[in-house]
């Protein structure tokens, strides 16, 4: 059964087209790399598979159910969260929330309440600032909090969004590594949304690649390549690697792959108009 | 004895039936609005606190020139008006849209004035409140829906927590977040129907901030910043009421300053505490006890 399947998805807000025809099946228990500039509809493809939209034709199925609101499989990890230093919420209360806080009533701190969380605080390595006051804490740490948050109902798929966005490269690279270890131990089936396909390379199984609306799934080698980026921006696009990192070159420009937005007018430029 | 006893509670404080009812009403909105004003505080929604009862003060003083209950115009105008702005509400324009709400709300206010010629000790009452004038069927309702909307707190505090500080997990596991708005604007609006009456208009979300705000800086947990601010707000009401019986200060102006002395000593305490552990840090505390 796949984790995650998307069956000809379109979505448009208005006459904006967001997604065109998104067809592809991601297996249970890869780790899969979802990739694309911003603005390419990498937003719209989370919310869909969270069951907060609708698609307007087509289907998303999670674990083979149509995708739906507030299902406990699905371990969401946001981008990050506004705390001041003063917010009177420690970690271990941020995390709890992970485990029935969207039920009604409050909680009774049971032992076995307290067992799960230490245990998911454990796993991510966030054992030692428990009883701190999650404002204090740093990018790197909150992002722990919320993996551990969204580990604590043992969801089977771990979907996390931008979680590179706000970190350092070494606090990225422990973030990467984090969730690499948890996906081979519980055989999770990740899908981990980025800019950059470079910091994932040693990790990923398959990489989703999205722009311009539309996604190709394959292996790093089979999708980053000239003839499939190329196809998906519908313009020249050339692939280069170079001592192990993957560029992108289109037109006169060259950056890394998946930072088309620093080429002018933020996506790949068309090569000089013929006369 | 009895005379000091004498010269802080000052006769009948515990006795007159017109100061029994404004402890009774006083006990129970301070509760509420601690309460309350945890998840504003939460929120950083300080500005809708402050919008909402003087959306309120116009719904009583529409009450006044139809000739109903003033405490049901306020209600209905705090209601209205919360749920308006709960509905219209997006990141980035809140302040505006609670602006919006207002001067809507106090432009109607000077209209229903205006036009009704209301006799001006009642506008008075409005805008400063009117502890020791509460009648008995007055304490009996406060109470009552005083009791009832701690019940509506305990059971939405869950959801609310999580969207207030995660929102986007919430969202995924289902919490509506538009649910959640609507959810407390609608508390602040009847918390504040019950607050106006009695600590008056201007100055009934001092009841709601400055306890919770001072409550913030004590607690590491959102339940001991509840429990700071209900006991901070009930030390607020109970002080107010024995130095308002006492001397003729006015009732708002006693728990506006009560509430903000509480919170500077609050934060000044927080203070003190944040400078120890720094000093602390300086000792390396892992690798010391492996040397002994």
């Amino acid at each position: 059964m796949a984790a995650v399947q998307f069956d000809q998805v379109d979505v448009a807000f208005g006459r904006h087209v967001v997604l065109r025809q998104l067809q592809f099946d991601v297996p249970e228990g890869a780790f899969v790399g979802v990739i694309g500039p911003n603005g390419a509809g990498k937003t719209t493809m989370i919310r869909l598979v969270l069951g907060l939209l609708r698609p307007n034709s087509g289907s998303v199925t999670v674990l083979g159910q149509p995708a739906g609101r507030g299902g406990r499989q699905i371990g969401y990890v946001p981008q990050s969260f506004a705390a001041e230093p003063d917010l009177p919420l420690r970690a271990r209360d941020l995390v709890g929330l992970g485990l029935d806080g969207e039920k009604w009533g409050f909680a009774l701190p049971t032992k076995d309440r307290r067992r799960r969380i230490d245990a998911c605080l454990e796993r991510v390595g966030a054992l030692g600032y428990a009883e701190e006051a999650v404002g204090t804490l740093s990018g790197g740490e909150r992002q722990r909090l919320l993996i551990a948050q969204a580990l604590l109902t043992s969801p089977r798929i771990l979907l996390l969004d931008e979680p590179l966005a706000n970190l350092d490269i070494r606090s990225g690279h422990d973030i990467i590594r984090l969730i690499s270890e948890i996906a081979s131990e519980t055989r999770i089936t990740v899908l981990f949304v980025a800019h950059d396909v470079n910091p994932l390379l040693g990790v990923l199984d398959q990489v989703l690649y999205i722009a311009q609306g539309r996604a190709v799934l394959g292996s790093v080698e089979q999708v980053v390549r000239s003839e499939v980026l190329s196809e998906l921006y519908g313009q020249p696009v050339e692939v280069v690697r170079v001592q192990g990192r993957i560029l992108v070159f289109a037109g006169d420009e060259m950056v890394p792959l998946g930072h088309e937005e620093l080429l002018p007018h933020g996506r790949p430029r068309s090569l000089p108009a013929e006369p | 004895m009895a005379s000091i006893w004498n010269t802080i509670f000052a006769p009948g404080l515990f006795s007159y039936s017109f100061v029994v009812h404004a402890w009774v009403a006083a006990t129970a909105i301070a509760v509420l609005a601690a309460l309350v004003g945890f998840f504003v505080n939460l929120r950083g929604e300080a500005f809708v606190a402050h919008a909402v009862p003087r959306g309120a003060f116009a719904g009583a003083a529409g009450a006044f020139l139809i000739g109903v209950n003033s405490i049901l115009g306020l209600s209905v105008f705090a209601i209205l008006m919360a749920l308006g702005m709960g509905l219209m509400r997006r990141r980035s324009h809140n302040g505006v849209i609670t602006a919006l709400a207002l001067v809507t709300a106090l432009g109607l206010g000077d209209l229903f004035l205006t036009v009704g010629n209301t006799y001006a000790p009642e506008v008075f009452a409005l805008l400063f409140g009117q502890l020791l004038g509460i009648s008995g069927s007055e304490m009996v309702a406060i109470a009552v829906l005083s009791v009832c909307l701690v019940g509506v707190i305990a059971v939405v505090y869950r959801p609310l927590l999580l969207a207030s500080t995660v929102p986007d997990f919430a969202a995924a596991r289902g919490v509506s977040l538009t649910a959640m708005n609507v959810t407390f604007t609608l508390l602040v609006a009847l918390a504040a129907s019950l607050t106006v009456p009695v600590v008056g208009a201007l100055l009934a979300f001092s009841l709601m901030i400055g306890p919770a705000a001072a409550g913030w800086y004590l607690a590491k947990t959102p339940w001991g910043a509840m429990l700071y601010s209900v006991g901070i707000a009930l030390g607020t009401v109970w002080v107010a009421i024995v130095i308002g019986y006492d001397s003729s200060l006015p009732i708002g102006f006693l728990v506006a300053g009560v509430s903000l002395l509480a919170y500077m000593v609050a934060r000044a305490i927080n203070w003190f505490r944040r400078r120890r552990p720094g000093e602390a840090a300086v000792v390396p505390t892992g690798s010391g006890a492996v040397a002994r």
